[in-house]
């Protein structure tokens, strides 16, 4: 095999070079975009551009699993592997795919025109099973007839729930336009935020009461504050779009119908923190999201809502879109820093705190898509209106992702406080085919599992803890009763695995050691001594790794323990 | 003038100045805290996670060698969870890294009552021995990923980044460029990777010789093929699953 000459990327190699390391990824991307891979002597010529060690960038294409340094298929199709499209017959898909083909993962020849890999949630689980097709010509050959439709419209989300506040200008099958959005009153809060200090900005997201909606629920106001206080400039502002929990979706849909609310709410952050650069970093296999973003970052800037004197005020912000190559881990908010910085995504010890030394090493605050998108609606309102919904404790309303065995798989947003159940059976429409609830997955991968028993449990950050569940981003994958769960926990071990970063001990290993016996449990064959080494692994990897991740990676499994003790017995005989 | 800062570890007082770690502080009290990853000469990137202690009040373990001690701190060395955590963790690694050339980690897993054989039917992490250079031989099978050479190769010391990794997660392995050799590389065979190596995983070719006890001879031969035979089983391992 002959290496691709590199003439084309020699002639656009300057423009990132000036912007020296930070442009890795992107140009890396760009490299694979010509040729389909990076091959040694591109990488080559990208390190000497660069100026970054040959074995350094060598490193960051091996970390991202969307960067290829060997030749792959013109067309690269992923599919989802993951719990809400498995038990939509993901599997299937995988099989009748690869059959047609006639070759099987492990004979994969480096001319073959077509690559199917199994490939992580894809954040489409509403639409499950779901495929993502990478091809520069945007045709599979005959070969999937019976699988692909051929046209490459999506059905549209169902936009479910009992208010539409942050969801107003969804599910309109389009994208909202910036007229649009002012048309609804978008971009008024910027402008009544411009028109006071930053402070009095912080002191309204703080009364509001606003928790982070990425995971780890921390008071945004305080964040907010935390960082501008800091003395060192810049600031930086970054937005977290790097959407990869199994079963959410909520970020992909706001990016997709209504990408200005993001624009909003991040130029009000800011503002508020004293920041005049950002980052919105789009999870990579977001190929259609990231287009929507660019479209309106366009629209905005021609507006005069983005670059020098916003509005005629002495604010200025420019905001630059950067688009993840693959690694769950990245959503870590230090792993995402690096990431941007033209890294391998490894997350770093904290502390110290973004706040103080983020990107670039410099007070950073970064929020998630959703939480940004809850600005606006604060500013314009005011926190005491905001606080009139959800619960005293959290308030305002919520996106939640409910997709496996339902009738209606959607986006529903509602104020905090409704049950489980209610979500479920009334909004969701219920378990689909007739079928009866086992389990739900609640808060994702990282999550726990539901039982019946606990249909019971609000939707809130309090109501969920106090039935030992956590609210993580929002997602709600329903199980029926025909559902295997060692199947499912498998594969939830899989994806931990899989998406581990190896820089800690305790997740780089346990999460192996762990997906072994899972696998073992899947063939039911488990060994003596296996619970307990399930426990100690979960402990140790709750206890002991460097992140969010491997503090993580056995929640579920653990919360499966406890609820179905029965799968975990050694059959006898 | 620098500030004093008063804490409690395992129940003694101790007294040191603010930025100490952990570590340093339980030190001057004679209590010794295992540690792995940590080696004065390099960054601390603390992923071994060995030297995890309990402190009051926080919720997860918290590793002792970059923690910094803070005013009423109370620390906890030798807890059941540490225990707990800490054996796990030198358990893992047995059934996963080829130990037998590091003593101190053999040493740690008598302390911990650590039982070598606990994750039977586990996959460990095996790769072919890589001689492709007159000074160091490179056995990664025995590599525990500490990161140490990388970054004494790095901007630790000798700036030369000749290596880095390759694959992620539990498949991660110290690598050069594309897997070429070393001599391709920018590596000025310094050594330095080979004095902070604590595993055994790199070795000056030397030593291996000797070791290995064969006739100089059939360590020619040995060598020889080897080399051959690494050429085509280094290909770089497919990415798809
Ligand atoms: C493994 C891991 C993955 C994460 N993925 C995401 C993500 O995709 N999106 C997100 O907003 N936050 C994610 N987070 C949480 C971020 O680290 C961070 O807390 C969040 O972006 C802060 O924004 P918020 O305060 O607005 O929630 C992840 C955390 C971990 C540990
Ligand atoms: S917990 Fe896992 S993902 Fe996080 S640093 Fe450790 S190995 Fe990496
Ligand atoms: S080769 Fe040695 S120094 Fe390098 S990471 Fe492995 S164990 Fe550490
Ligand atoms: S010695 Fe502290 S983490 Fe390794």
């Amino acid at each position: 095999m002959t290496d691709p000459d590199v003439s084309r990327l020699l002639e656009i190699l300057p423009v990132y070079a000036k912007q020296g390391r930070p442009a890795l990824i992107p140009v890396l991307q760009k490299a694979q975009e010509i040729y389909g891979y990076v091959s040694q002597p591109a990488a080559a010529a990208i390190s000497r551009a660069l100026r970054i060690p040959l074995a350094e960038v060598y490193g960051v294409i091996e970390f991202y699993s969307l960067l290829y340094s060997q030749p792959v298929g013109k067309t690269l199709i992923h599919v989802c592997n993951d719990p809400a499209c498995a038990v939509a017959g993901a599997d299937g898909v995988f099989k009748r795919m690869t059959k047609t083909l006639e070759f099987h993962l492990d004979q994969d020849s480096p001319t073959r025109e077509i690559t199917v890999e199994r490939a992580p949630c894809l954040g489409l689980c509403e639409h499950a099973p779901a495929l993502l097709i990478q091809s520069p010509h945007h045709v599979i050959d005959g070969a999937y007839e019976d699988l692909v439709s051929g046209t490459s419209s999506r059905h549209r989300t169902k936009i479910g729930g009992t208010v539409s506040i942050l969801t107003a200008n969804c599910g309109k099958g389009h994208p909202a336009s910036l007229e649009e959005y002012q048309q609804n009153g978008g971009y008024l809060a910027i402008q009544k935020a411009l028109q006071v200090q930053p402070e009095a900005v912080i002191q309204e997201v703080k009364t509001s009461g606003l928790v982070g909606r990425g995971g780890a629920a921390f008071p945004t106001g305080i964040k907010w504050e935390g960082c501008a206080r800091e003395p060192e400039y810049p600031h930086y502002l970054v937005c977290n779009a790097d959407e990869a929990e199994p079963g959410t979706f909520k970020d992909r849909v706001i990016m997709e119908d209504d990408p200005h609310r993001i624009l909003e709410g991040i130029l009000i952050a800011a503002y508020a923190i004293g920041a005049e650069k950002g980052y919105m970093y789009i999870r990579g296999e977001y190929v259609y999201p990231y287009q929507v973003m660019k479209t309106a970052l366009d629209e905005a800037r021609k507006a005069y809502l983005i670059g020098e004197h916003i509005l005629g005020t002495d604010f200025s912000f420019e905001l630059e879109l950067r688009r993840g190559a693959g690694a769950y881990i990245c959503g870590e908010e230090t792993a995402l820093f690096e990431s941007i910085e033209g890294k391998r995504g490894f997350p770093r010890v904290k502390p110290p705190f973004p706040t103080r030394k983020g990107l670039f090493g410099k007070p950073t605050v970064i929020n998630n898509v959703e939480t940004l998108c809850n600005i606006p609606v604060i500013i314009q309102h005011g926190a005491a209106a905001y606080r009139q919904m959800g619960t005293e404790k959290s308030p305002g309303t919520k996106l939640f992702c409910l997709s496996g065995d339902i009738n209606q798989p959607g986006l529903y947003e509602i104020p905090f406080g409704m049950t489980l159940r209610e979500m479920i059976f009334q909004l969701a429409g219920g378990i689909r085919n007739q079928g009866s609830f086992q389990s739900a997955l609640v808060g994702g991968a990282a999550g726990a599992f539901a039982s019946a028993n606990q249909l019971d449990a609000p939707l809130s950050f309090e109501g969920l803890r106090s039935f030992n569940l956590p609210l993580g981003s929002g997602v709600i994958t329903v199980f029926d009763d025909s559902r295997s769960m060692p199947d499912i926990l498998l594969r939830l071990a899989h994806f931990f695995k899989e998406e581990s970063c190896g820089k800690c001990y305790p997740c780089q290993m346990g999460t192996q050691r762990q997906l072994e016996i899972m696998e073992r449990m899947a063939e039911n064959r488990l060994l003596p001594g296996d619970t307990e080494r399930l426990s100690d692994l979960a402990a140790t990897m709750t206890d002991a790794s460097l992140c969010g991740l491997g503090q993580t990676a056995s929640s579920a499994i653990s919360s499966a323990m406890r609820l179905f003790p029965h799968l975990f017995k050694i059959m006898e005989g | 003038m620098t500030e004093i800062i008063s804490l409690t570890i395992d129940s003694i007082p101790v007294s040191v100045p603010s930025g100490f770690t952990i570590l340093k502080a339980a030190e001057t009290v004679g209590i010794q805290i295992p540690t792995i990853c940590f080696h004065e000469a390099c960054t601390s990137n603390a992923l071994c996670r060995i030297c995890v202690v309990e402190v009051e009040g926080a919720r997860t373990l918290i590793p002792a060698c970059v923690a910094q001690v803070s005013e009423g701190m109370i620390v906890q060395t030798h807890s059941d969870r540490v225990q707990r955590a800490r054996r796990t963790i030198l358990e893992m690694l047995s059934s996963t890294v080829d130990l037998t050339d590091s003593p101190e980690i053999l040493a740690m897993m008598n302390d911990y009552h650590a039982d070598p054989e606990r994750f039977p039917e586990s996959n460990p992490r095996e790769f072919d021995l890589l001689d492709d250079n007159p000074m160091y031989v490179r056995d990664y099978s025995k590599c525990i990923l500490c990161w140490r050479c990388v970054q004494v190769c790095a901007e630790d010391a000798q700036y030369t980044h000749a290596i880095n990794f390759s694959q992620r997660g539990f498949d991660t392995r110290i690598d050069t460029f594309y897997h070429i050799t070393l001599p391709e590389t920018t590596c000025v065979f310094c050594g330095q990777c080979v004095a902070v190596c604590p595993t055994g995983a790199l070795k000056p070719k030397r030593q291996w010789l000797l070791e290995t006890g064969y006739s100089p001879i059939e360590i020619m031969s040995l060598t020889r093929s080897k080399r051959n035979g690494n050429k085509s089983r280094i290909q770089p391992e497919r990415k798809l699953p």
